[in-house]
């Protein structure tokens, strides 16, 4: 499996806060990633990083194997939804398309067209009048339509309705599924992710908090609930969050083995929970830090 | 990308072409009977002028639109050019697309510069064409009245020639230089209002002079020459007299920078001799209007002046005179162009090189 975005020790700072410290990844290619956390996180700094408009303060980033928006081929490759999904507000659904195929070589302008037409978007109509979800599938238009082997898509949905968010991340799905791209998405709602992605990072106070496979975290992933308990578990066991009553222990871990112990009874989780349980861990202090996520790598 | 450039300019150029358009228009119907009036008398060319309305109002609005097309064209396009874009964080889709960021800001300099450049240009030579019986006779020594400013006038300068490209080149530069500082269209707009508009009035002050080394002359001052005398002081008091002299040299159409007195030692006096009030007084009397404390009067009774400066003459007394000469003309208009344009090349660096920076 290659990687599409490697970071070793990325950080960026601005004036005295730093928005993204030290994280070192790589996201598999031919994946839909999910990248959750907070607001303010530094999931859109990550992002902008990714694509060139910003520079790291410290360590490196590379995407596709090379220096973000070092030229016109790398830019080319990577397609790009920024937050809020700018659009031109003086400029219709036609020019933009026109815009699009002015600057990209590659543009395919029967497939912008034909999503246009499936979508329902008036050609004439200016992009300041579109609905906050039009103006968002007109931004992924552009964005896909150029043929990047990469989509990268900072907090598409978070201006859309329910409705409109669903609609936009089934379209994503099928043009991703059509055209083999490989996706990365941020979000601060779990269920856009959950709907959308198979790859998940969670990204919490400028740190990576995990990152792995959907699939793999769901299953390793475990909530023990039995009588109080205050000593520590089995080494296999990593501890993600613990809460105590007087009389009963209620521990999320991972793990990759079996649990034996009869006095817990198992539940699993869903992604929801093991997504709050690590962004929950930060904030209390109670980071068990790097072996927790070296091994998810 | 020129589309997309043409397209974003499309509504001001229109609008902007639209008014240079009606007044070159303007210009190009009424040049030819100024040409047969001009051909037909140069003495009374001017006078006759006064009184043509229309012409007169051509005259001013020539000046008007070239001197301000600059500033104008440069803050409301050069402000937002990036700015805009970052205001409405267009700039990452725009720059997200096949198309690295400098060739994107290199083609938008292109295109904007290219139509300022033309409108500013023709506008600027078609002025400059219509104007040239009026500044030929005012260079001629006829001026009066509202057409008495020479062409090398720092008012009529800029209005001429080709200089207006260079301020509008360099106005442009720092607009969009200060866009991208600024980050916001409006304000981005309103200083470079401001720092076109400063540059239109402190370079023929402080720069212009000095682009060309000025004819320099100590002529002794002599009935003929006088052009003014100003009297400081009551007349009737006996300390009063003369604290300043001027006087003519070269020729109508040049640009006057200094006209001092310098004593024998080529100093300048910073008083003159007392005995120069006191010879004046006993020559012509009191000046006309008593009730001033400063008067200025215009070489009152010449021939009974002159014992007065024969004795100033024979004490040492010069005066200093330094003027850019009328041909300086175009030597001046390329070298304060030509700055301008350096000036612009700078800022352009500065913001090639800050676009690939941290801008989102």
């Amino acid at each position: 499996m290659t990687a599409v975005v490697e970071a070793r020790g990325l950080g960026k700072r601005y004036r005295r806060r730093w928005a993204l410290s030290d994280c070192s990844f790589d996201l598999p290619a031919g994946r839909v990633v999910g990248l959750v956390g907070p607001n303010g996180a530094g999931k859109s700094t990550l992002l902008n990083l990714a694509v060139g408009l910003l520079r790291p303060t410290t360590g490196t980033i590379r995407v596709l194997g090379s220096e973000p928006a070092a030229g016109p081929q790398q830019l080319a490759k990577v397609g790009f939804v920024a937050q809020d999904t700018p659009t031109y507000a003086g400029l219709s659904v036609e020019e933009h398309l026109r815009l699009g195929a002015r600057l990209n070589p590659a543009w395919d302008a029967g497939l912008a067209r034909e999503r246009v037409g499936r979508l329902g978007l008036d050609p004439a109509q200016k992009a300041g009048k579109l609905s906050g979800g039009q103006r968002a599938q007109l931004a992924l238009t552009l964005g896909i339509a150029k043929r990047p082997e990469l989509l990268l898509l900072d907090e598409p949905v978070s201006s859309l309705d329910p409705l409109a968010r669903r609609e936009f991340l089934q379209d994503l799905m099928e043009a991703v599924a059509e055209q083999e791209l490989s996706v990365v998405l941020s979000s601060h709602v779990v269920s856009d992710v959950e709907r959308a992605c198979d790859y998940l990072v969670v990204l919490v106070d400028s740190r990576i908090e995990v990152a792995g496979d959907i699939d793999t975290l769901l299953a390793t992933h475990y909530r023990l609930t039995g009588p109080r308990r205050d000593s520590s578990l089995p080494a296999g066991q990593h501890v993600i969050s613990a809460r105590h009553t007087d009389r009963q222990s209620t521990f999320l871990i991972r793990t990759d083995e079996p649990i034996h112990d009869p006095a817990w009874s198992v539940t699993e989780l869903t992604l929801e929970d093991v997504v709050l349980a690590y962004m929950g861990r930060s904030g209390s202090g109670e980071r068990t830090a790097a072996p927790a996520l070296e091994a998810q790598r | 990308m020129t589309w997309l450039t043409w397209r974003q300019l499309r509504v001001q150029s229109m609008l902007v072409l639209a008014a240079a358009g009606a007044l070159a228009l303007a210009l190009v119907l009424t040049a030819h009977g100024l040409r047969t009036a001009y051909r037909a008398d140069l003495a009374t060319f001017i006078d006759q002028l006064q009184f043509q309305k229309f012409d007169g109002f051509l005259y001013v609005a020539g000046l008007v639109a070239v001197l301000s097309a600059p500033p104008v064209i440069a803050a409301f396009w050069g402000g937002p050019l990036i700015a805009r874009e970052l205001e409405t964080g267009t700039h990452r889709l725009v720059w997200n697309q096949s198309t690295t960021r400098r060739r994107w800001l290199a083609m938008k300099l292109a295109v904007t510069g290219a139509i300022a450049v033309a409108v500013c240009g023709l506008l600027g030579l078609v002025v400059s064409w219509w104007s040239s019986p009026i500044d030929r006779a005012v260079a001629a020594g006829h001026g009066s009245g509202r057409f008495s400013l020479p062409r090398l006038d720092p008012v009529v300068f800029g209005a001429r020639g080709i200089v207006s490209i260079g301020y509008v080149v360099f106005g442009l530069a720092a607009g969009v230089a200060l866009g991208l500082l600024l980050r916001r269209s409006i304000p981005a707009v309103a200083v470079t209002l401001v720092v076109v508009a400063a540059a239109e009035i402190l370079v023929p002050r402080l720069v212009r002079p000095h682009l060309v080394s000025p004819a320099v002359e100590n002529v002794v001052i002599s009935r003929d020459n006088l052009q003014g005398i100003q009297i400081q002081g009551s007349p009737n008091d006996r300390t009063s007299g003369p604290v300043r002299l001027t006087v003519r040299s070269g020729s109508a159409g040049d640009w006057g920078l200094a006209n001092e007195t310098v004593d024998s030692t080529g100093r300048v006096a910073s008083t003159l001799p007392s005995w120069l009030g006191t010879c004046l007084r006993e020559k012509v009397g009191a000046p006309p209007d008593p009730s001033q404390g400063t008067t200025k009067t215009r070489a009152p009774g010449r021939d009974a002046l002159e014992p007065c400066f024969a004795r100033l003459a024979s004490e040492g007394y010069r005066q200093h005179v330094t003027y850019q000469p009328a041909r300086h003309f175009w030597s001046l208009q390329l070298r304060e162009t030509a700055l301008l344009l350096l000036l612009a090349g700078l800022l352009v660096g500065f913001c090639f090189w800050r676009i690939d920076r941290d801008v989102s």
